[in-house]
């Protein structure tokens, strides 16, 4: 197979602090709390619809929502105890969606139905990925048995591990490539086998230099991977070498056009925790039910990481490192640059989250944006080749027809922008504002459009009906 | 529990460079040429550079006081362009007429417009053309370099020498390089501009791409008219003009493709001033045209967004 020796050329980029403070922490198991909240949408796409009751009793991997839609993911219980509430709540990203509460019984007996899946056809490992709940964990969220089932037609010859981890503090996926790197290879084998791709690129940014040598040695020693299927790719160290159009340029030179998906290229890109994920599932037959997750900042008194129950709220994983160190003023889920700001420390870790970090005052400081001095750095750093202070114009004088010129919904929101602009503007703030406005404006377009062809529709029925 | 969060858009972490960071940058890098134009014209030169300074921060001061804006003097952007106004002039005028330059530099250029990163035409070079307008023979008047009184002798800079063609001689190589001639402020000593401009380049505050493009298409007419280039090259306001003029961020265009047209755009105008004009300088007004014609540039030159289709070439066969 051929492999790119070094990674091929990529746009933009900034170079975004590491503070990887947590890589030598190995994951903490973090015991079953008093209660979780499992919000019942947890990836993009239809939310699931409960399947339990209140006051049900619940096991460890036990199902309690589904949903009928194609575009969904089963959600399963993390600890075993009883259903005490069903109730609505807020996510982070604004979304109101539908949880259920779990009070633990503190046993965590796990569901006895649970056993590894047997499947001999493609459709069987979809279906069997499906059931396991899981989805992109690498923050989109994407349900990963949507992802794996290649339409018909559409030739894929390269499967792309995501293991860059560019986000700023965040060591998750570097602790995954230490600790579960059998499953790791587990998975990549299985998916490669079921899906028939020719080869896979496991993509690591060069400042993890442990994980690089170690998954490179043990595929030296694998004999699966005698036909030389699977290699390591040492990525540039430069924020974000771990988003998805962007790691598919470094790793094939290929670009995905405008609006099209990495299958247009060939390539399928997974995050190695949802390999690695997938490799312990194949085994053991768990559901997606805990995630590894950093936590860091200068307002927790022990950064590290924890294999955290989903549905743990943000307060009882602080509480289990240490508590707070000062009054935290800005806390996020995810890293700084793409991470959501938390409104309060009673939210629920999702499957998706990778991160929880808290800051102090000092750190969560917001210089007043000032005067944009058409300097171009944000053009610069732009991954995209998108001119965001442009966007930012268009979007205040709300000119939609200049802003999809422009490109606007190709930005990723990476925050490279934001970032670099001496005048600390908030470009993708703007971005986002400007994004709902096309959105809004196609909906409105596509109602009119609608509404007038009924409207013709009902003048051709008057006109026959005469 | 904790309720009491801070929530905002990410990003939430900033690169450290600062817009007061990036000026202070500029005001360093024209230092070399501060000290080497109070070493060449004396006191008189000091005295001018504070006065258009002055002028200068003290009517952005009172502009934004008078529009109810927020303060800005802090950014230092009115800093540098008292300095860069102080540079385009000749030591021997009148302290009024340099204040005159400030005023309509920040007020009518700047402030007028919008403020910082708003004017359409770089403000220094706005309030010299005023000036040179206004008061065309103090404008053009020179002092002989290391005379420091009022009654310093005049004498014709290099590129008038040129275009006169009288008997008076062209300054060596090695005097135009070090600034020993006759020229307005701080255009005379190339040295001292080469070193801020390294500077800016090496602090990355500006990209190499308009003074190389400006500069390359200066030595190529230059060349091509069998001038002298080192004269070309060294003489007037070429070299002040490319590092610290053209590059402007407001009024130059902020993508690379932009830059080239744009450099080179000032490079034909400023040659075909000298070679052809009645004026034996243009590199002012090359750098205000092509500020005017820069929004079509940039319009012109957008970068082609990741994934996005080429635009189809119409055949022009059939």
């Amino acid at each position: 197979m051929e492999f790119p020796s070094n990674p091929f050329r990529t746009f933009g980029g900034v170079r975004a602090p590491h503070r990887k403070n947590t890589a030598k922490s190995p994951a903490v198991m973090m015991p079953p709390p008093e209660q979780v909240i499992i919000p019942l949408c947890q990836h993009i796409g239809a939310p699931c619809n409960p399947i339990v009751k209140l006051k049900d009793p619940v096991f460890v991997g036990q199902k309690i929502a589904d949903s009928p839609a194609f575009v969904s993911a089963p959600i399963h219980s993390s600890v075993s105890g009883t259903v005490t509430a069903i109730s609505e709540i807020t996510l982070v990203n604004g979304q109101s969606v539908k949880a259920v509460t779990i009070t633990s019984d503190g046993t965590m007996t796990t569901d006895p139905n649970i056993q590894p899946p047997s499947f001999e056809s493609r459709e069987g490992f979809l279906k069997a990925v499906r059931e396991s709940g899981l989805v992109g964990l690498g923050g989109a969220g994407f349900p990963t048995h949507v992802k794996l089932n290649i339409p018909p037609g559409k030739n894929v010859d390269t499967l792309l591990i995501n293991a860059a981890e560019c986000e700023p503090y965040i060591t998750t996926d570097h602790r995954e490539l230490l600790e579960n790197s059998e499953a790791i290879l587990d998975g990549i084998f299985v998916v490669l086998e079921q899906l028939s791709i020719a080869r896979a690129i496991i993509g690591i940014e060069s400042n993890k230099p442990d994980a690089i040598k170690l998954l490179r040695d043990m595929l030296a020693k694998d004999p699966r991977n005698s036909d030389r299927k699977v290699a390591v790719l040492a990525l540039r160290a430069r924020y974000p070498q771990g988003a998805e159009k962007v790691l598919i340029q470094a790793a094939t030179q290929r670009i995905v056009p405008e609006g099209k998906l990495p299958l247009d290229v060939g390539c399928v890109v997974m995050n190695v925790t949802s390999v690695g994920f997938l490799g312990n599932f194949l085994k053991t037959g768990m559901p997606l039910i805990t995630k590894r997750v950093t936590v860091d900042g200068s307002a927790v008194n022990t950064p590290q990481n924890v294999i955290v129950p989903i549905g743990t709220k943000v307060c009882d994983l602080i509480s289990f490192c240490g508590g707070y160190k000062t009054e935290p003023k800005k806390m996020t889920l995810g890293g700084p640059m793409m991470g959501s700001a938390l409104f309060s420390d009673e939210h629920p870790i999702i499957k998706q989250n990778n991160a929880v970090l808290a800051f102090n005052e000092k750190d969560s400081r917001i210089s007043k944006p000032t005067a944009c001095i058409h300097c171009g750095f944000c053009l610069e750093v732009c991954p995209m080749h998108l001119m965001p202070v442009m966007l930012e114009k268009y979007t205040e004088v709300n000119n939609v027809d200049e802003l999809k010129n422009l490109s606007i919904m190709t930005c990723m929101e990476c925050g490279c922008c934001s970032f670099n602009c001496p005048a600390t503007r908030p470009l993708v703030h703007s971005i986002r504002l400007g994004k709902a406005m096309i959105r809004k404006a196609d909906a409105a377009a596509k109602a009119k459009a609608e509404e007038e062809a009924k409207k013709a529709a009902e003048a051709q029925a008057e006109k026959s009906a005469d | 529990m904790k309720e009491n969060l801070l929530v905002s858009s990410s990003p939430h972490l900033r690169g450290g460079r600062k817009t007061n960071m990036i000026m202070l940058d500029v005001i360093i890098a024209l230092m070399p040429a501060v000290i080497a134009s109070c070493i060449i014209f004396g006191w008189r030169a000091a005295i001018i550079l504070g006065i258009t300074t002055g002028v200068c921060v003290v009517s952005e001061w009172l502009s934004r006081l008078i529009m109810k804006r927020d303060n800005t003097i802090w950014d230092l952007s009115a800093v540098v362009t008292g300095i860069l106004l102080a540079f385009n002039l000749p030591v021997s005028i009148h302290p009024v007429m340099a204040g005159i330059g400030g005023v309509v530099a920040i007020v009518v250029a700047k402030q007028m417009f919008g403020g910082l990163g708003q004017n359409f035409v770089n403000p220094a070079l706005t309030a010299r053309i005023v000036l040179m307008v206004s008061f065309p023979s103090q404008m053009s008047t020179w002092t002989k370099p290391f005379e420091y009184g009022y009654d310093a002798m005049t004498t014709a800079s290099p590129l008038g020498i040129l275009a006169e063609s009288g008997d008076t001689p062209m300054p060596s190589y090695l005097d135009l390089f070090l600034g020993n001639h006759a020229g307005s402020l701080g255009e005379t000593c190339a040295l001292a501009i080469i070193l801020g401009g390294a500077y800016l380049l090496v602090r990355r505050v500006i990209s190499p791409i308009i003074p190389g493009c400006f500069l390359a298409t200066v030595v190529i007419f230059s060349l091509i008219f069998q001038r002298d280039i080192l004269v070309d090259l060294l003489s007037g306001g070429v070299l002040l003009g490319a590092f610290f003029m053209a590059t402007d961020y407001a009024t130059s265009p902020i993508n690379w493709r932009g830059k080239i047209v744009f450099g080179i755009g000032c490079g034909i105008i400023t040659m075909l001033i000298r070679i052809f004009g009645a004026m034996p300088e243009g590199v002012s007004f090359s750098i205000i045209l092509m500020n005017i014609v820069t929004p079509h540039i940039e319009r012109l030159t957008r970068p082609r967004a990741f994934g996005k289709a080429r635009k189809e070439r119409k055949n022009n066969e059939a």
